[in-house]
């Protein structure tokens, strides 16, 4: 870390400073929050991007099967939903996998001719209807028990934070498979194909009720250990003495409480990513990824396995973005699908990472913290300031349009920002050294 | 009898519906192509271009529909393009001078390019939702069916109707005659000429004293023209929400890819490929099959391969294939 570093978080800190004042802790605390876990996030990013050139446009994709990790791990357990369906949904997952797997072995080893296509094909589509025979009845046995508040297969109940790397682990198997599919194309195609998997990851969270309940959500997942729950704080004499004695309000103490805890837990698992990936890239390792990045063909040339790199640094930045993905909904307590949105989870990341600095893994982190707070701050004080703004003008439609739509100038703001950045100063507030 | 209310309930449930929704990606998959071609990056603002375009015509519709301008029984909005085209026109000249053009000049990898574009996205999807709301729109008006369904029965007798509507016939003459117009502009017209050749070659072209600014900015009028009309043919079909174009970006790459990025026919044939198969693999066969099939036979269930959710996943995996088995398209000949 440098002095512009330094004075630029502590530019950021400012930021956060001041919303405490004049806005609410409470706000400043929650948006410190996701920054963290937005850093962690663009972390994730940075390392396909920054150490190895990658542009994947999937990160939401990676981001919710975290989530949906959470789901797995924590959730409620159905008993009886399980029984219903539970191994007869599980034989018929495996079965398209089997199939998958007969159809790329197929390809592998057969010499190439009618018979090699004909024998994939034979082997896709009747697999995919022996999927759809064992899978469907199950399913809808899953789902018809107690739709109204389940529905869903449940989940082992365990703590959350063994979701998180559980997120992680989701999220790298599904990057293994998109980049053994998607790598060794041109970059461009890359960003393509993986917009399109994030597409379809979304949608079965969204569609595939028996698993996360769909668009109902699946709400009451457990918080992660070793976060209380604010209710059992005030309600612990213990802790009812200790506000009393310093004359602070139970209530907003137990509420300030626990989002510490949380900007604790994810503080020191930022930290820990930091320190793993800054010894990474000064490693042999790192520079033989830059190497890579910089000139595929003469680190090629010089015996680097460039797409076998390429598939290991896209796993680890994936599996990064898929705990993040899972720290969030167990910090959330619920798996909301409609919340995955490209713009939110992919761009945005973007924007954080190539702000920040690309490369530079303390850019990423600062990138996430500012570019965080300013996305969230708008939520908070946009209709605020808008409402300052129009003050003047006289109640009717304009106003109370330019009003509603004031959460949207973010979008503005920061597409802006991304090109500014792009333009005068390209590798960010952050440059790589 | 049941052979021919198969075939009808085969046309009205597949074949119009992927007609329209293939004409409209055609269209849009021009655009992509194009501008890969003579600009050489996948353009990630293009789904927002086009809901620029088409917010353009709605408020353009609006102001026509106060004013009492009306082309009944045509939409209001075939009437609002060419305005809208002019004003998407000017926006995308104004992009270009100030974003595209610098890293042009720098020669920067198309990466880069594709990067700005997401930027460029950002600015143009807060725009549309700044001035026109993230609410859904309908703006169609006009004729509602060129044939419905009743009429159709009452004329043939038959048990199953074919309805023909309104944006449907609209969407395939307007598409037909955009691309007929396109084409002939390209395989005519010098201009046309001079952008097949700097796509082909740009050296070569720029040797034989092409002009490329010319040639850039006649593709960016273009592409304003073939978004506007896109996202106005979809929007008139379907409604307008502004999320929703976002999505449209994997189809229209899709159909791009599979025709072969930079290649125009192959863009229009893959616009049809990739509509035709979501709408074959996420339709209920049931209706169809319990037709032609002896009465016993008749499916229990809804004899859909997906659920209509997941009608990405077709056009993914038709990208995917394409991808990996035919890297230049189905149309292109080895380049």
């Amino acid at each position: 870390m440098n002095t512009r570093a330094i004075y630029l978080f502590a530019g950021v800190g400012i930021l956060y400073v001041l919303t405490g004042v004049l806005l609410s802790w409470n706000v400043s605390l929650n948006i410190l929050i996701l920054g963290l876990l937005s850093a962690i996030m663009a972390l994730g990013v940075n390392m396909q991007w920054g150490y190895a050139g990658l542009f994947s446009t999937g990160i939401v994709g990676s981001i919710a099967l975290g989530g949906l990790a959470v789901v797995f791990v924590s959730g409620n357990p159905v008993p009886e939903a399980f029984a219903a369906g539970g191994w007869q949904a599980i034989s018929g997952l495996a079965v398209a996998v089997a199939g998958i797997a007969a159809a790329v072995a197929a390809w592998t080893y057969m010499p190439p001719g009618r018979a090699r296509n004909l024998a994939v094909a034979v082997i896709l589509i009747s697999g995919f209807f022996l999927y759809r025979g064992i899978f469907d009845p199950a399913v809808e046995r899953i789902e018809a028990f107690d739709p109204a508040t389940h529905g869903n297969v449940g989940g082992f109940g365990l703590n959350s934070i063994w979701a998180w790397p559980v997120g992680g682990v989701f999220a790298a198997v599904a990057a293994w498979a998109i980049g053994k599919i998607a790598l060794g194309l041109r970059e461009d195609y890359l960003a393509i194909a993986t917009l399109g998997i994030a597409e379809i990851v979304i949608t079965a969270i969204k569609s595939e009720d028996w698993m996360s309940r769909g668009v109902k959500n699946l709400v009451g997942l457990p918080r992660p250990w070793p976060v209380p729950y604010e209710v059992d704080m005030q309600a612990d004499p213990g802790f009812l003495a200790f506000c009393a004695n310093w004359g602070l309000n139970p209530t907003t103490t137990s509420t300030l409480a626990v989002k510490g805890i949380y900007i604790v837990m994810f503080a020191i698992v930022l930290g820990l990513l930091i320190w793993l990936l800054q010894r990474a890239l000064n490693s042999p390792w790192g520079r033989m990824m830059r190497a890579i990045r910089d000139n595929e063909v003469s680190a090629a040339a010089m015996g680097k396995d460039v797409k076998r790199q390429h598939l290991i640094i896209f796993i680890l930045g994936s599996a990064v973005v898929g705990m993040s993905g899972a720290m969030y909904v167990s910090m959330l307590g619920q798996l909301v699908p409609g919340e995955y949105t490209p713009l939110r989870f992919t761009f945005l990341i973007w924007i954080m990472v190539i702000v920040g600095g690309s490369g530079n893994n303390w850019g990423s982190v600062l990138g996430g913290l500012l570019v965080g707070w300013l996305w969230l701050i708008v939520d908070n004080a946009g209709p605020l300031i808008m409402g300052a703004v129009t003050a003047g003008m006289a109640d009717g439609a304009l106003k109370s349009h330019l009003v509603d739509v004031a959460p949207q100038l973010r979008l503005l703001t920061l597409g802006v920002a991304l090109l500014l950045v792009l333009r005068f100063s390209p590798r960010g507030l952050l440059p790589e050294k | 009898m049941d052979l021919l209310n198969a075939l009808v309930a085969f046309l009205n449930f597949v074949v119009i519906p992927a007609a329209s929704y293939g004409a409209q990606l055609a269209v849009g998959a021009l655009g992509v192509t194009l501008i890969f071609g003579i600009l050489r990056f996948s353009n990630f603002a293009w789904g927002d271009t086009m809901a620029f375009g088409t917010m353009a015509v709605i408020l353009l519709t609006w102001l026509f529909q106060s004013l009492g301008i009306s082309i009944a029984p045509l939409p209001t909005a075939l009437l609002a393009l060419p305005f809208a085209i002019l004003i998407t026109s000017a926006l995308l000249l104004g992009t270009d001078r100030v974003v595209y053009r610098f890293y042009r000049k720098q020669k920067a990898k198309p990466i880069i390019l594709v990067i700005v574009s997401a930027g460029v996205m950002f600015v143009m999807n807060g725009l549309v939702r700044i001035i026109i709301g993230t609410q859904e729109q309908n703006f169609a008006d006009g004729g509602r069916f060129l044939i419905s369904a009743g009429d159709f029965k009452a004329w043939t007798g038959l048990a199953e109707g074919l309805a023909i509507k309104g944006t449907t016939a609209v969407t395939l003459v307007t598409a037909l005659l955009t691309m007929a117009a396109l084409f002939w502009f390209l395989q005519k017209t010098r201009t046309g000429k001079s952008m097949r050749a700097f796509s082909d070659n740009e050296d070569l072209a720029l040797l034989s004293g092409i002009n490329p600014d010319r040639v850039v900015q006649v593709t960016w009028v273009i592409a304003a023209a073939l978004a506007v009309i896109a996202g106005t043919l979809y929007g008139l079909d379907k409604s307008f929400r502004p999320f929703i174009y976002f999505s449209l970006l994997l189809p229209i790459f899709a159909a791009a890819v599979v025709g072969g990025l930079g290649s125009p026919m192959g863009a229009v044939a893959g616009g049809f490929v990739v509509a035709f198969s979501e709408i074959i693999v996420t339709y209920a066969w049931k209706k169809v099959i319990t037709y032609v099939v002896p009465q016993s036979w008749a499916p229990d269930s809804l004899m859909q391969l997906l659920s209509t959710d997941y009608k990405f996943a077709v056009s993914f995996s038709i990208l995917i294939i394409v991808l990996l088995f035919m890297p230049n398209g189905l149309f292109n000949k080895g380049k």
